[in-house]
Parts: structure tokens; C-alpha cells; sequence
């Protein structure tokens, strides 16, 4: 699955516009997944997931820094996300079906946030985007 | 059995009391085609297919988007027993029109996100979760009748 200029065009411009609002849409991905997907949070016994948890919010800041990161660096994701890619294969170990249900909240979020953004095609390219950032962080699994 | 919490059962009747079943349906199935292409492998009969402009005003697509989500009604009157109410559009949906299961939780997943999209933040994560889990057991009584 390859991101077409179409595609990066629409998650650049997608980005644009969450602008400064991404750590709060990190956090609200989080909190939605968490509670919907309530066997994601067997990934962290070591927090506090109660609602507005401090930590849950930092922990979204930094997952939506890494989408913006990737997002600005359309061209090379796997390289902008190297590190954290890393890290997941090595430490954190996350199985790789838990990225779809992250990209599905964090869809989600956009869609209650600014619905007028996500029209049919940035749909398209934002999930084709979120499926890419999850296969990169999953590369280095096996 | 599913069980269904009172709040749960609230969750849905008050969010499906506000769709446009005809609306909401369109749009899922339309943007089904959209965001997972090859599932346009079931609408050859469609006709334009050509173009995400075209997908949405194919008035076919709109046709069988308000049928799906029309059915998808009738598991809601009868959440006790979805298995019983999607039997034979179970077995039809392997026997006739060979459908991989898979592209009921594809379609579930999406139409979560029209309604997000339509709801915004009266879609709270506690709605989110019990849509989530209806979509699920809709595409499980689906495939369940599966050979």
C-alpha cells in the first residue's frame, strides 16, 4: 500500500488544520480506544487511565508528536519513525493489531472534532496514512 | 448470547432515533468503496465506480447504502437475538454473494465514523465503545450461519 501525492497532499493539509489541537486528539484517541477497546489497556498496568488522567494526556501528547512528525515527513516515514520503531520491537512489543484499533479512534476523534475535514477521500488517505505509520512501528517485529 | 447493559441499550436507541437511515446509509456504504476500494469486487453491477464524486452520487450506491443500514435496524429491534434475526442473510450473503466476513467489520468500522462525524461530541467515548461493540456482533451474526 503506497501513499499516492494525493494522499500525502491530503494528510499534510489534514495536519494543518489540527494544528496545535493534535495532543488533544492523541489523548482522545487514546481515552476512546482504551474504552473501547478495553483489552488495549493491558499495555499499561502502570497507569492511571481514569478519565482526564495527567498521564494518559501526556501519553497522547506523544503519540500525536509522532504523527505530525511522520505527517512532515510524508516522504519517509520510516525513517522520520526509525527510532520508534525500535522501540516497539524491542521493548514496548505491542502486537501489531492494536495499531488498526489506535487509527480507528484517532478517525474517530477527527470526525466528532471537524467532521468537515474528514470527507471521504481525506478518510481514505488519513486511514492509508495511520495503516502506514502502524506497519512502520510493526517492521522490525520478526 | 450478547448482553446488553440498560445503558447501553440507551447509547443505541437514542443515537439510531436521530439517524437518517437513507442518509447515514448512503454515505457508509459509499464511503466503504472509498477508503477500502477492493470491495468494489461485489458492485460490478453498480455502474460509475470510477471516482470517489461518482461513488457518491451512484444512485445505486445510495439504494443499497439506505438497504444495509435499513437492516441494520431490524438487528437493533431484535438485539437479543441477532443470530436469529440475520439467519438467512447470513446464509445468503455466503452462499449467493460470497462475501468475506471481513468486509462486515470494514463496514461496521466505517459506518462508526459517519455517525461520529454526524453526532461530533455527542459521540462520547462510552457511545463510541457500545457502537463499536453492536457493529461487532452484527458482523459476527453474519458470518455465524458461515460454510
Amino acid at each position: 500500500m503506497v501513499l499516492s501525492a494525493g494522499d500525502k497532499a491530503n494528510v499534510k493539509a489534514a495536519f494543518s488544520k489540527i494544528g496545535g489541537q493534535a495532543e488533544e486528539y492523541g489523548a482522545d484517541a487514546l481515552e476512546r480506544m482504551f474504552t473501547t477497546y478495553p483489552q488495549t489497556k493491558t499495555y499499561f498496568p502502570h497507569f492511571d487511565l481514569g478519565k482526564g488522567s495527567a498521564q494518559v494526556k501526556g501519553h497522547g501528547k506523544k503519540v500525536a508528536a509522532a504523527l505530525v512528525e511522520a505527517a512532515n515527513n510524508i516522504d519517509d516515514i520510516a525513517g522520520a519513525l526509525s527510532k520508534l520503531s525500535d522501540l516497539h520491537a524491542q521493548k514496548l512489543r505491542v502486537d501489531p493489531v492494536n495499531f488498526k484499533l489506535l487509527g480507528q479512534c484517532f478517525l474517530v476523534v477527527v470526525a466528532t472534532r471537524n467532521p468537515s475535514l474528514l470527507t471521504p477521500e481525506v478518510h481514505a488517505s488519513l486511514d492509508k496514512f495511520l495503516c502506514a505509520v502502524g506497519t512502520v512501528l510493526t517492521a522490525k517485529y520478526r | 448470547m450478547v448482553h446488553w447493559t440498560a445503558e447501553e441499550k440507551q447509547l443505541i436507541a437514542s443515537v439510531w432515533g436521530k439517524v437518517s437511515v437513507e442518509q447515514c446509509g448512503a454515505e457508509a456504504l459509499a464511503r466503504l468503496l472509498i477508503v477500502y476500494p477492493w470491495t468494489q469486487r461485489f458492485f460490478s453491477s453498480f455502474g460509475n465506480l470510477s471516482s470517489p464524486t461518482a461513488i457518491i452520487s451512484n444512485p445505486k450506491v445510495r439504494a443499497h447504502g439506505k438497504k444495509v443500514l435499513t437492516s441494520f435496524g431490524e438487528a437493533i429491534k431484535n438485539l437479543d437475538n441477532l443470530k436469529g434475526t440475520y439467519c438467512k442473510l447470513s446464509e445468503l450473503h455466503c452462499d449467493k454473494l460470497h462475501v468475506d466476513p471481513e468486509n462486515f467489520r470494514l463496514l461496521g468500522d466505517i459506518l462508526v465514523i459517519v455517525l461520529a462525524a454526524h453526532f461530533t461530541k455527542d459521540f462520547t467515548p462510552a457511545c463510541q465503545a457500545t457502537w463499536q461493540k453492536l457493529v461487532g456482533v452484527v458482523a459476527h451474526a453474519l458470518a455465524h450461519k458461515y460454510h
